[in-house]
């Protein structure tokens, strides 16, 4: 034990080990009433660890070339001992991902995260979401099934929708040849397992380090160092370690349990998380008969359909598809009232996030569905209330009744 | 925030449940991704044990094929070598194989089969570095050695064996070629890789 | 238990509706990964009848009769029949560790039938078992086809019946109907033998469901261990919740 002791002095005198620990664990004060809604941020990079460990043995057998990427794929459902268990893993962790992130900025969204002083904390938080769809649209590419390959197809082609004659030499740049091949296989198996996942991981770390220097919000809203005690110790924040990370363990085993049973038992999820077409091999010369994105991209994917093309071009629905996203980014400055958390905004508030919500599940349910004339104007106005909730929300605090906030969080 | 009455005991014990419970499922999860760099089903099957036919083996002629990858060498000795054998004995570094790998059955001077003396199958990977060694039965003098008494020679290094893949003295190999496991299925075909003893 | 928790999660979404093709309905199937009998039976009907034409080559025979309980010997004298063309352009009888390949070479198929033969190893994973099924249970005769014989399930399909032998020839029977246009409709209503097979109907109805069984199988071998690893992953699980819970519980009682 003296030993261990020493050990421990001789490296913190060398690095700073001690006081990251102490930063960002036992002397990290949060809010003492935190939620469910408070799991999904821990769960995120749970999930994240999980993506990297098991797409590392996965690239140890995955073959990226156009011969032989989808029997490798099966290669490692048979042959490779554990493989089914660990390729399951990382095609049921990629769903997780999202539904987790999704849960997380739905958080944000609820109890005004994204409000100063964490407009920074949320903007790296946004741009951690498009890079885990431009990572998740690299990767399903990969297993070079049917929907692997006529999926890529769609979303490429819609850079080549650019117009003043750049969208076709882009749409050609970006796959390397005149169609989806082996080219751009090869590249995008490099973006899928170097690229994206050094970027990615950067803005973890970015994001949590904007988390730590501002502190964490909490549901009532409140800034936990407006109340210091003596010390300067915040009066309702509590140490992170031990209190939030046994609190975490909980959630874990529960997430965990839900995750195991998706893989265990259903880790196709009835052709959701892994697309039944996609067990036919990528044939250039046959469309499938249906092709629908994941279940994450299918909110997106809807409102790019809603659009109608204009003067012959699909670029405004491209355009209608980036502003979804695009404008997130500035929510902070859109949501101008003075109030945090939905538990003291008004009822407009509470109304406008419930129709937010539901659109982009409905949008989402859309995204899957073959287009008929009802489910167009249907996807139409969801997409529009999609962003009516941003033009309400700026104009909010001139009829918006809120409710005083107290002082301390309440328990 | 208060520490009166915290039930430090109840605290340890739970505490350590947790992690043994925590440890064991982490131990679990481990194994899955362990065991998935063995050799896949792919692998074993590509390394199954191959059939040699030595009907076309004439005396001092070597075949050589593929086993796992490694190059794996028959050669069929004139009588006149494995009478040569008995007189390399203090010439060798590991004369009795003690300290090479062969099965039991070719622990002998000969290093092959009692019922095939004369036929030995031996792993072409010098037991040095892994380079493939040469095949020089004449015992002429050559320019690698004035009083060769036959065997291989690996051009990497320099080592020696002799006509059973017993290593010279005075070479960086350590240890004799090893000898793999191997049947007789009939007078004329060898399966490589595989023995009665170890089905 | 593992049927409930599955049930339970397949009804949190509703199934994808498959590729449409045709409004027709597929017949059941139940599939039985305990019946090893079963799956034997499909599996000799896969050798025998699939694999001249159609590849599985994602599937060892090694592993086949570890999973069906076959010894290796039996498989090796009896269901291998193959060449192994990855080795040798002229082709070396298949090992018991080799992969399911087709006996057919791959130019020869493209200049008899016109098309690029589908590999079968995932294809139960693709269409379903009720469509595999479905498939193999309605050929009928149909002269305007370049082999005399249609499909219900696939029409105007590429594959010849090659089962005929086992279930006979039949005939579409056809009925009117009054479309939702007004006007009759001739409508494919049932299927009548014309020519008896080796095989009753019933036997027949039965043989094709070991075989759908055996490519069930085939499609996802795993699917023989990852519902009993499972049961075991979510029980310890459960006692890890109970375990981590009462110390979240110890630890929270500071706070208030």
């Amino acid at each position: 034990m003296d030993k261990l002791v020493a050990l421990f002095e001789w490296v913190d005198a060398r690095f700073p080990l001690g006081k990251m620990w102490r930063e960002h664990l036992s002397e990290y004060y949060a809010p003492k009433n935190f939620n469910f809604w408070y799991f999904f941020g821990s769960l995120a990079l749970l999930v994240f660890v999980l993506q990297i460990v098991t797409g590392i043995v996965l690239t140890m057998y995955y073959k990226p070339d156009a011969e032989l990427a989808f029997f490798s794929v099966e290669h490692i459902m048979r042959d490779v001992e554990w493989g089914w268990f660990i390729r399951y893993m990382h095609s049921t962790g990629a769903s997780a991902f999202f539904l987790v992130v999704y849960l997380h900025m739905f958080r944000g969204m609820m109890y005004g995260s994204y409000k100063k002083p964490r407009e920074l904390l949320w903007i790296f938080g946004v741009l951690i979401h498009v890079a885990l769809m431009a990572e998740a649209f690299f990767g399903y590419l990969l297993p070079w099934g049917q929907m692997s390959f006529w999926g890529a197809q769609v979303i490429v082609n819609l850079f080549a929708a650019v117009p003043f004659g750049i969208g076709e030499p882009l749409s050609e740049w970006i796959r390397g040849d005149f169609v989806i091949s082996d080219a751009t296989l090869n590249r995008f198996f490099a973006f899928h397992v170097i690229a994206l996942p050094f970027v990615l991981a950067a803005l973890v770390v970015l994001h949590i380090l904007a988390l730590h220097e501002v502190g964490s919000n909490n549901p009532d809203g409140i800034e936990i160092k407006k109340n210091k005690d003596k010390n300067g110790i915040p009066l309702d924040g509590i140490p992170f370690h031990p209190y939030y990370t046994v609190k975490d363990i909980v959630g874990v085993v529960v997430f965990f349990i839900f995750f195991f049973a998706v893989v265990f038992f259903a880790p196709e999820m009835g052709g959701y998380f892994i697309e039944h077409p996609n067990f036919e091999q990528a044939d250039p010369l046959k469309t499938p008969d249906h092709i629908a994105p994941v279940w994450y991209f299918t909110p997106f994917y809807a409102m790019l359909r809603a659009v109608p093309p204009m003067l012959g071009s699909q670029f405004p629905g491209v355009m209608v598809m980036g502003a979804a996203i695009i404008v997130l980014f500035f929510l902070p400055w859109i949501d101008r009232s003075p109030v945090k958390s939905i538990r003291y905004r008004g009822i407009h508030f509470k109304i406008a996030l419930g129709i937010f919500v539901v659109s982009f599940v409905v949008l989402g349910w859309l995204g899957v569905q073959p287009s008929t004339p009802v489910k167009t104007l249907m996807a139409q106005i969801f997409t529009a209330l999609y962003f009516l909730y941003f033009v309400a929300l700026w104009f909010m605090p001139s009829f918006e009744k809120t409710k005083p906030v107290p002082e301390r969080v309440t328990s | 925030m208060s520490n009166d009455g915290v039930d430090n005991s109840r605290r340890r014990f739970l505490t350590a449940a947790t992690s043994v419970v925590g440890t064991v499922g982490t131990v679990g999860l481990v194994i899955p991704f362990a065991a998935s760099m063995n050799p896949s089903a792919k692998a074993r099957a590509a390394g199954a044990p191959v059939e040699v036919d030595i009907s076309k083996l004439e005396p001092g002629g070597m075949l050589t094929v593929e086993w796992r990858g490694k190059p794996v060498w028959v050669v069929r000795r004139t009588a006149e070598n494995m009478a040569d054998l008995k007189k390399n004995i203090d010439y060798l570094t590991d004369a009795n194989s003690d300290a090479s790998k062969q099965p039991e059955y070719a622990k002998n001077y000969h290093r092959s089969r009692a019922d095939h003396a004369d036929i030995i199958v031996m792993e072409g990977i010098c037991t040095h570095l892994g380079c493939s060694p040469k095949y020089r039965p004449e015992l002429v003098a050559t320019d690698f050695d004035a009083n060769w008494r036959g065997g291989y020679f690996c051009p990497c290094h320099g080592s020696k064996f002799d006509l059973a893949g017993r290593v010279y003295s005075g070479v960086p190999a350590p240890s004799n070629l090893i000898i793999p496991p191997h049947q007789y299925l009939s007078a004329t075909v060898i399966l490589v890789g595989k023995d009665e003893g170890a089905a | 238990m593992r049927k409930i928790i599955t049930a339970l999660l397949l009804s949190m979404m509703p199934a994808l509706a498959l590729a449409a093709g045709g409004g027709m309905k597929n017949y059941s199937v139940d599939i039985d990964m305990d019946n090893k009998a079963s799956l034997q039976r499909g599996a000799k009907l896969f050798v025998n009848y699939c694999l001249s034409c159609h590849g599985a080559k994602a599937m060892r025979y090694n592993r086949l009769a570890q999973d069906l309980g076959m010894p290796e010997k039996m498989v090796k004298e009896n269901m291998i029949f193959t060449a192994d063309y990855s080795k040798k352009p002229d082709g070396e009888i298949s090992k018991v560790g080799s992969l399911m390949e087709v006996a057919m070479r791959t130019n020869d198929a493209k200049n008899w039938f016109g098309t690029k033969i589908p590999d079968l190893s995932v294809v139960a994973r693709a269409r379903g078992a009720d469509w595999l099924y479905t498939y193999l249970m309605t050929f009928y005769i149909d002269e305007s086809r370049p082999f005399g014989m249609n499909n219900q399930r696939f029409p105007s399909v590429g594959m010849p019946h090659v089962l005929w032998e086992l279930e006979g020839l039949k005939k579409a029977v056809y009925k009117t109907e009054k479309g939702a246009d007004g006007k009759d409709h001739k409508v494919l209503s049932g299927f009548e033998i014309v020519k008896p097979g080796s095989m009753s109907k019933v036997e027949y109805a039965n043989a094709m469901r070991d075989l759908t069984n055996y490519m069930v199988y085939m499609g996802e071998p795993a699917l023989m261990e990852r519902k009993t690893i499972g049961v075991w992953v979510i029980l310890f699980l459960i006692l890890f919740f109970f375990v981590s819970y009462a110390l979240k519980k110890e630890y929270w009682k500071d706070i208030h």
